[in-house]
């Protein structure tokens, strides 16, 4: 494998690293809060709403939202360190 | 004024601004017909983006439908907007990067077959017309309702507006009217919600107010009153819903995956300048889509509590004059069984009097909360703005799919330029055609099968652009199988469970409902199919020979984002 490859392979490697990070949150919030737990969560009251369903309904879609940005700043500093940025 | 001189002037102004649009951005190029010159700005992008998903289905129907479904509607909204983090993270940038025009262009080259291109050409034109006859019919409603002119002529006024800029100005058109189209949209949308919000809690913000107590001094919280109300009349708990968790569980995953497998919201990344753009645009895009579907619940709630307050139990002699207008128009119907001369809206089908479309509850909601009517007018504008941009969006790639994927690369490579941008305008002008007739005659299946054309794009395309990005090794063999095993896989089940061709027809679905595999329905499917298609792929990719090396380079290419240069079909 040439240097550069090698040097190529290490920024996928830590791409990867977020994209695993960032899409466990994506479930969790999700199909997780939302989906699976949502009846535990539901005895929980939260701003007015049963916490389950508020997730369902407004709570992962936030999330959902802060989620991209935070990946946008994660790749953008990433692209920077190995030098791949415009 | 009255709601009518309103409308048309509300109308009026903003299908001027669309056609001003389109006089001033016309294609000279493929290249500008196809990704609008490729210079689009993220934020221009993230509204072109917002206002291209957000179809008449959005912007009319999901509340309303929602209003019914009460906990179960999550499936639309976690689904419509969680496909945009698989979008961002997993396929734009990469796509970006690859650097063409349309999407079976990166399935034929990554799989560098033409059967691949020409199965990716087909899955994206049965999506595409599918999903596009139901935005002209979405046109079509609007006008009879508030310009009372006929259905039909409703549905050819559109049709010559999006001709218009679609034929003329192809992406670079279409993308400058989405962002005024999300505009007039977000607003006719938002102020409605508003003006209900403070109506019903006192809190001007419609994501707050439906947490919030009810106006009305008892100190009751609104979502607990709903759900009483429900109760009574033998619904089932609003913040419960009555689906199973495991359909709910893959209903969502098939619109999410579908959302994120779509082709006219995955072009709409080939059109901004740089890699990282086209990550930044798709956080707008969410963003831009996130205030609308975190307000649509908001006004589910509102307008559900509203309407059993004001039809439940009351004279049918004392209705508003809003009952009486969308009685006419037949989504709103009563009939008084036991002849008490009450409305009786209850659970029981037996005991029901009461008919209510969906759609109603958007149109006639500031009718319902006795708004002014240049609000009323204003959600006329905000839903042809909604269905128009769809159309356009998915318009434009049919228009390419024949002009760029079918004649270009498979049946006249040596066109020039400019033949093949005549050959886009008049199969864009083809396509607009097609999509009226099936406007004004729609064929019963289109509203069945817009749902289904998710789980479509998530058996088929999604599978198959991930392995081509994250496995490096993944072959044509693999990926064509994987395509249409899923394709087909879907097809099947939707023709048996939807529409109960193996079983003697329409009547016979609900009584399959109990056969249903895994207990998923028809609409839940695709991400069976979905995963069914990865296995697919996998295992004949193991008993296949690997990839051409250069085709392995470009997976290498992709991931790595500078020097993206320029969309290009060459």
């Amino acid at each position: 494998m040439t240097e550069k490859q090698k040097h190529a392979t290490a920024y996928w490697k830590e791409n990867l690293r977020y994209l695993l990070i960032c899409l466990s949150i994506w479930f969790l919030v999700s199909y997780g809060a939302g989906i699976l737990f949502k009846d535990v969560l539901d005895n929980i009251k939260f701003i007015g709403f049963p916490l389950g369903f508020w997730f369902a309904h407004q709570g992962a879609i936030y999330v959902f939202i802060i989620l991209v940005f935070v990946y946008v700043r994660l790749m953008n500093k990433l692209d920077k360190k190995y030098g791949f940025n415009e | 004024m009255d709601v009518q001189i309103w409308t048309y002037i509300l109308v009026g102004i903003s299908f001027s601004i669309y056609i001003g649009i389109a006089i001033w951005s016309k294609a000279s190029s493929t290249k500008d017909f196809y990704v609008a010159g490729g210079g689009v700005s993220p934020l221009a992008n993230g509204m072109a983006t917002a206002a291209d998903w957000m179809s008449a289905a959005s912007f009319i129907s999901m509340a309303g439908l929602i209003s019914f479904m009460g906990y179960d509607g999550a499936v639309y909204l976690m689904g419509w907007t969680g496909g945009y983090v698989l979008l961002a993270l997993l396929l734009a940038p990469y796509l970006r990067k690859f650097g063409k025009f349309t999407v079976p262009d990166f399935i034929g080259d990554r799989y560098y077959s033409r059967t691949a291109r020409l199965v990716a050409v087909i899955c994206a034109l049965i999506v595409s017309f599918t999903y596009v006859a139901g935005q002209m019919r979405g046109v079509g409603v609007v006008f009879s309702r508030f310009l009372e002119v006929d259905v039909n002529t409703g549905v050819i006024i559109g049709m010559i507006i999006v001709l218009f800029y679609a034929v003329l100005g192809g992406m670079k058109g279409i993308t400058y009217t989405q962002v005024a189209q999300y505009c007039v949209l977000i607003f006719a949308f938002t102020v409605p919600a508003i003006f209900i919000s403070i109506q019903m809690t006192g809190n001007p913000i419609p994501q707050l107010g439906f947490g919030s107590t009810v106006n009305d001094g008892s100190g009751m919280y609104l979502l607990d009153k709903l759900d009483g109300l429900q109760s009574e009349l033998g619904f089932d708990k609003y913040t419960d819903g009555s689906k199973s968790m495991i359909d709910v569980f893959a209903m969502t995953l098939a619109l999410m995956v579908g959302t994120a497998g779509l082709p006219h919201v995955i072009v709409r990344f080939f059109t901004v300048k740089r890699v990282r753009d086209a990550r930044k645009s798709a956080g707008l895009a969410l963003l831009f889509i996130g205030i609308l579907y975190t307000m649509a619940p908001a006004v589910s709630v509102f307008a559900k509590t509203n309407l059993i307050e004001t039809v439940s139990n009351q004279p049918y002699e004392d209705m508003p004059q809003w009952f009486s207008n969308w009685e006419q128009t037949g989504l709103l119907k009563h009939e008084d069984k036991n002849g008490d001369g009450l409305i009786q809206y209850v659970a029981n089908k037996e005991e029901n009097e009461l008919t209510i479309d969906n759609d109603i509850m958007v149109l006639a909601n500031p009718e319902i909360a006795q708004l002014p009517n240049w609000v009323i007018a204003l959600v006329a504008a905000g839903g042809l703005a909604a269905a128009l941009s769809t159309a356009a969006g998915l318009l434009l790639v049919i228009s390419s799919s024949v002009s760029h994927d079918l004649i270009k690369k498979m049946i006249k490579p040596d066109i020039s330029d400019k033949g093949e941008l005549w050959i886009a305008r008049l199969s864009a002008t083809v396509a607009v055609v097609v999509a009226g007739y099936f406007g004004i005659n729609p064929p019963g299946f289109v509203a069945a099968v817009v749902a289904l054309a998710f789980g479509l794009a998530a058996a088929s395309f999604f599978p198959a652009i991930m392995l081509g990005i994250f496995y490096k090794k993944m072959n044509k063999e693999g990926a064509i199988t994987g395509m249409i095993v899923g394709l087909l896989l879907m097809l099947f089940y939707m023709l048996k469970f939807k529409f109960g061709i193996f079983d003697g027809g329409k009547e016979a679905v609900a009584g399959l409902e109990s056969k249903w595999w895994f207990g998923i329905s028809p609409e839940g499917f695709g991400s069976v199919a979905m995963v069914v298609n990865f296995i697919v792929s996998l295992v004949v990719n193991k008993f296949t020979k690997e990839p051409p090396e250069d085709v392995q380079e470009i997976v290498e290419h992709i991931r790595i984002p500078s020097g993206a240069g320029e969309a290009s079909g060459h």
